[in-house]
């Protein structure tokens, strides 16, 4: 079935194009801010929004990201309220939203429950950054069951066996971490990025977007003629941050998300 | 009892492989390496020798007469993992994969540390042997545990204080995870405890199982016949798992897990899993954990460093629900008692954690027959906090 991420891909595809997805931190500031926010950034540009849901205790993110989870939560944020708010946003826009959540946060509601109530809210898929393929078993039915592509994740140290299997599971968009190391570090080596991508587009017909470390336009330029796709996390976080205190800080975040785009579609 | 875990690393419902991508190449050729070294002669030779010569075991079994009279009811022995090199049962696992990193030929050492004690094992395995060695630890801990700081730092490691969260064990852990993700090509992570993904929990209780292979045999010796009940606190639950291994088989003899009861279950200043927690995912296993209706994990509060953390190991969550272990917690106040008690009673200070299995024992021994054995594992010495408790009784040193 053809659902939003598939479309758009496609679209973009036909137009020559690569996606750019943008990532929020749901509740930094507050969860009115992020509703405000998605709004912004799709208009600037966004193909896909990657929405992170506040954890405790992420292990696989960088300093950055783990300060937005902790305002988020300071804002009193939990996964069923963004989920009431993408209904809400739902009447406003058909962007594709994954989720970025950490397992246990499924976990505590539950498998079923929290899939059904993410499908019906107009989530289009997750990607769940301490659950490799190996764990997803669980996850799968009641995942399809409500229309959400499982997003997986590969790294620069994933062997050939694990890029096959990987590729294999992968839905809606595989996603190329660019480093060995947490979100919001630097890519190091332009060329192995380019490399792995080429080895794991030979295994799969799925889109591939690389993320973790593509912090300025020019990164962006460069890492979208190299995938299909190119995500932005902790650069963004960092905007919305350091314009906290501005009562145009949804503006800023867009005219940075506009020049992402911009660069992107220069060399695209 | 079936063997445990199966080839994914689950423990019944429990522990698997939760861990980014990035983690998965690295785990799975740590599980490769080490089921070829635990059936290489050559290993097991080296690892024995350590142990022999290096660590000084077999520790003793010894029979805590005094205690024991003042109880007034069965007899106690005590595992003296207290005199162990570093002073603590750390060192056992500490060793074994260090030789495990030689032979995957990494160069650097990371480790996370709660109370100081596996840093401090970690950081002399790692100097004994010459590899680069960082340990991570949580600014509150630092606070708590200055003198295995200091410690740590004798032994050329570098110690850097994670200021995340509690500040203590879990947000130590998270940091080592993240250090590993970074420099997983030529770092090993030594994992101090029972946690973490696959094949951590049964590795780390294979390296601490020699507690429990000796203590039968010792008790064998000593008395003929086995112990009625074994006694052990629980951490991330190593020295209770390396203690009551051996015995699992042995369908008469207890078992008892102790946690830490912080300020009291009501209070809900603690860190006791099986009082209030529940299943779920944390920091790359499933299992029991203390956490909030939205699946935060919830800070937790130990007098003891060493068990203040929000999640247990994996394979004890499968023999709580088989009721094959009993699990219960001691207060923070019962474990000062019970430290001041074997320090006068028996000449010997044990660890803050330890005192909470001495607490258990306790409450225990009186209620037995004089014919009645307990074992208790005094899975550590007190040196190192002997300073937080002179600072808590209002003491200058």
């Amino acid at each position: 079935m053809t659902g939003r991420i598939e479309s758009t891909f496609q679209r973009l595809r036909q137009a020559n194009k690569k996606a750019l997805i943008a990532y929020l931190m749901a509740g930094d500031p507050t969860l009115a801010d992020t509703e405000r926010l998605v709004l912004e950034i799709e208009q600037a540009g966004a193909d896909i929004i990657e929405l992170g849901v506040p954890f405790s205790d992420p292990i696989a993110d960088g300093p950055v990201i783990q300060l937005a989870a902790e305002r988020g939560l300071r804002s009193g944020t939990s996964l069923r309220k963004i989920l009431v708010m993408m209904k809400s946003l739902r009447a406003r826009t058909q962007v594709p939203v994954v989720l970025m959540v950490y397992y246990n946060s499924i976990h505590a509601m539950g498998l079923e429950t929290f899939c059904r109530a993410a499908g019906e809210a107009g989530v289009d898929g997750l990607i769940v950054p301490d659950m490799p393929p190996d764990e997803a078993g669980p996850l799968k039915g009641p995942a399809a069951a409500a229309g959400l592509r499982l997003i997986f994740l590969l790294a620069p140290t994933s062997t050939t066996e694990r890029r096959e299997y990987v590729a294999k599971e992968s839905q809606g968009f595989l996603y190329y971490v660019s480093l060995t190391g947490t979100t919001g570090a630097k890519i190091q080596n332009m060329a192995e990025v380019g490399k792995n991508v080429g080895k794991i587009k030979k295994a799969t017909k799925t889109p591939v977007a690389v993320g973790f470390g593509v912090s300025t336009p020019d990164d962006a330029a460069q890492v979208s003629a190299m995938a299909d796709g190119v995500i932005v996390g902790s650069a963004i976080v960092k905007q919305i941050a350091a314009h906290q205190q501005s009562s145009d800080m949804p503006g800023h975040v867009g005219r940075f998300v506009a020049s992402l785009k911009s660069a992107m579609n220069g060399r695209a | 009892m079936k063997k445990v875990p199966d080839s994914q690393g689950r423990f019944g419902p429990y522990g698997g492989r939760y861990v980014p991508e990035t983690l998965m190449p690295a785990l799975l050729e740590l599980e490769q390496e080490y089921a070829t070294a635990r059936k290489d002669r050559g290993f097991r030779a080296e690892l024995a020798y350590y142990l022999k010569q290096y660590v000084g075991r077999p520790t003793s079994l010894y029979h805590a007469a005094r205690l024991t009279k003042k109880l007034g009811g069965a007899k106690i022995y005590l595992k003296r993992e207290d005199l162990c090199h570093t002073g603590a049962h750390k060192i056992n696992n500490a060793i074994g994969q260090v030789l495990l990193a030689m032979r995957m030929k990494k160069p650097r050492i990371i480790a996370e540390t709660g109370a100081g004690q596996h840093g401090v094992a970690t950081a002399t395995a790692a100097a004994m042997f010459g590899l680069e060695c960082e340990i991570y630890m949580g600014t509150e801990d630092m606070q708590r545990q200055a003198l295995n700081v200091f410690r740590m730092r004798l032994l050329g490691a570098k110690v850097t204080g994670v200021d995340a969260g509690s500040r203590t064990l879990k947000d130590a852990i998270s940091e080592a995870m993240r250090d590993w993700t970074t420099n997983v090509r030529t770092t090993h992570y030594i994992l101090g405890s029972v946690l973490g993904a696959h094949p951590y929990p049964m590795m780390i209780r294979d390296f601490q199982a020699i507690i429990g292979q000796e203590a039968r045999k010792q008790i064998l010796a000593a008395e003929g016949k086995l112990p009625d009940y074994l006694v052990a606190c629980v951490g991330g639950g190593s020295n209770s798992i390396g203690l009551f291994h051996a015995f699992l088989g042995d369908k008469k003899v207890k078992m008892i897990g102790v946690e830490a009861g912080g300020t009291g279950i009501e209070s809900g200043k603690h860190a006791a899993r099986f009082f209030g927690g529940k299943p779920g995912v944390l920091q790359g296993t499933m299992t029991y954990l203390l956490q909030d209706e939205d699946g935060q994990i919830n800070l937790t509060h130990s007098v003891s460093a060493g068990l203040d953390y929000a999640a247990v190991g994996p394979e004890h969550s499968l023999y709580h629900d088989l009721k094959r272990i009993q699990y219960t917690y001691a207060t923070d106040d019962e474990a000062m008692a019970a430290f001041d008690l074997l320090a006068t009673a028996e000449g010997i200070v044990p660890a803050l954690e330890s005192s909470h299995a001495i607490a258990e024992v306790v409450k225990l021994a009186p209620t037995l027959k004089k014919s009645n054995i307990i074992i208790a594992n005094l899975s550590g010495r007190g040196d190192k906090d002997v300073q937080q408790v002179a600072r808590m009784r209002g003491v200058t040193l």
